[in-house]
């Protein structure tokens, strides 16, 4: 589903990836950890070309995306979830959902609407179309840009650091949402720093740092018995 | 001295008149340097150096001369260039109109900036084009932003076209000057005068007031 081969990211003269390779299998839950700072969040932003790599491949679903006519296409296939919403404070949580699918999919304005009700009764929030984002909480306004990047029918779901900006109490409500979507087989990549998550549902954990991945595997190896020096230093520090 | 009412009830359809043209001519320039303003903005986005530089010098050009000077330049010397007169009218709406449009674009790219980078990565990770996202997303939430610093510029305008009155163009200004060649009513006239540009700033002031009661209670 994803493919990235030798991939390098600088950001002037500061390398932050250096030679990532790795592939996600359809149906796959790959959770990413690694201190701040690591290039986790940059992994998961050149898988759709939100930041262009220095050099290296990227494929989605067959395309690359060093084909600029790829670009645009892929990212419709593929959602993104941010760390701080993002949601379009200038629209209803229905018009946010709509936008996409009926500019880019050319779906009719009542199709749209139909599909983001029902994604919307998903995440638990079908009384809140007509609500401007700010009147949510930040919770709500997580499961809306879920909502959204969702009614695309995306193939691959990225999440980066979807509950970071959260308060603790709210944490839960996402995660939920996030959870189920693993249970219907949704293709997940996902960059946190919740490992209850990771435990339950993830089938992959990526330790990286330092612009590189330095240890992967199931869940409970990664967690249980790492191997890696750092990351067992990582791990002893947030568990 | 005493002063002449007499004088300004005589006189008060010719100024009002001359209200009237200042308005339009206002609007206009408002108008299309608000398009001007915008386009330029947009192009300082662009990927291309040549592009950015080309906006650079315009915006530097007509925010870094006179508008005083920009008028003589279109009215007297433009015509020795292009081998043919320009009717007050067009050179008085071209002048002021370029020239707003350099402050626009500032206005315009100062409201692009403030929009939360987060945005265009939203709309682009849906699949979004670059001008998609602009056009739906960006552009109306700078646009709100905007609207004081735009408001701003449309009362600087319309005082600034008092200036278009050097090259004979009867607005509201050159009407009081006039006037006051025949009559001598200096104090009178020039008070009605600034009284009558209170008026329509304050209005725009209120109009402004308006507009962001309107978009910001959202």
């Amino acid at each position: 589903m994803i493919k990235m081969i030798d991939v390098y990211k600088s950001f002037g003269k500061n390398e932050v990836l250096k030679g990532i390779n790795l592939h996600v299998e359809r149906g796959e839950v790959v959770v990413i950890i690694g201190p701040s700072g690591s290039g986790k969040s940059t992994v998961l932003r050149c898988m759709n070309y939100l930041e262009e790599p220095t050099s290296g491949d990227v494929i989605v679903d067959g395309m690359n995306l060093n084909v600029k006519e790829n670009i645009n296409n892929v990212r419709a296939e593929v959602g993104m979830v941010f760390q701080r919403f993002n949601l379009f404070p200038h629209m209803t949580v229905l018009d946010n959902i709509t936008l996409a699918p009926q500019k880019i999919r050319k779906m009719s304005k009542e199709e749209a609407e139909k599909i983001a009700l029902e994604l919307l009764a998903k995440v638990g929030l079908q009384d809140k179309a007509d609500s401007y984002p700010q009147q949510l909480s930040g919770g709500q306004q997580q499961r809306v840009a879920i909502a959204r990047a969702l009614a695309m029918k995306p193939k691959v779901m990225l999440f980066d650091e979807p509950t970071s900006a959260l308060d603790p109490e709210m944490v839960s409500e996402v995660l939920d949402v996030m959870k189920n979507l693993a249970k219907e087989g949704m293709t997940m990549v996902v960059v946190t720093h919740e490992m209850g998550f990771a435990k339950e549902v993830g089938t992959r954990v990526l330790f990286v740092d330092e612009g590189k991945i330095l240890e992967e595997g199931t869940p409970k190896d990664v967690f249980e018995h790492p191997t890696n020096e750092r990351t067992q230093l990582f791990l002893s520090k947030i568990l | 001295m005493s002063f002449d009412w007499s004088l300004i009830w005589d006189n008060i359809p010719i100024l009002l008149q001359g209200a009237v043209i200042t308005i339009q001519i206002t609007v206009m320039a408002v108008g299309c340097g608000f398009f001007i303003g915008m386009i330029a903005a947009l192009a300082n986005l662009s990927r291309f150096k040549i592009v950015r530089l080309l906006v650079k010098c315009y915006v530097e050009l007509f925010r870094g001369t006179p508008l005083l000077v920009q008028i003589f330049m279109i009215y007297f010397a433009l015509p020795m260039v292009i081998g043919q007169s320009i009717n007050p009218y067009v050179a008085a709406v071209t002048a002021c109109s370029i020239n707003s449009g350099a402050y626009v674009s500032e206005i315009f790219r100062a409201g692009i900036q403030s929009i939360d980078k987060g945005q265009m990565e939203a709309g682009r990770s849906l699949g979004l084009t670059w001008a998609q996202t602009m056009r739906y997303i960006v552009m109306p939430q700078a646009f709100k932003a905007i609207i004081p610093p735009l408001g701003n510029e449309f009362i600087a305008m319309m005082k600034d076209t008092s200036l278009v009155s050097v090259i004979g163009f009867e607005e509201l200004t050159r009407r009081g000057q006039l006037i006051i060649a025949r009559t001598y009513g200096s104090f009178e006239i020039w008070t009605a005068v600034a009284i009558i540009y209170l008026v329509m700033t304050l209005s725009i002031s209120q109009l402004v007031a308006f507009l962001e009661r309107r978009y910001n209670i959202k």
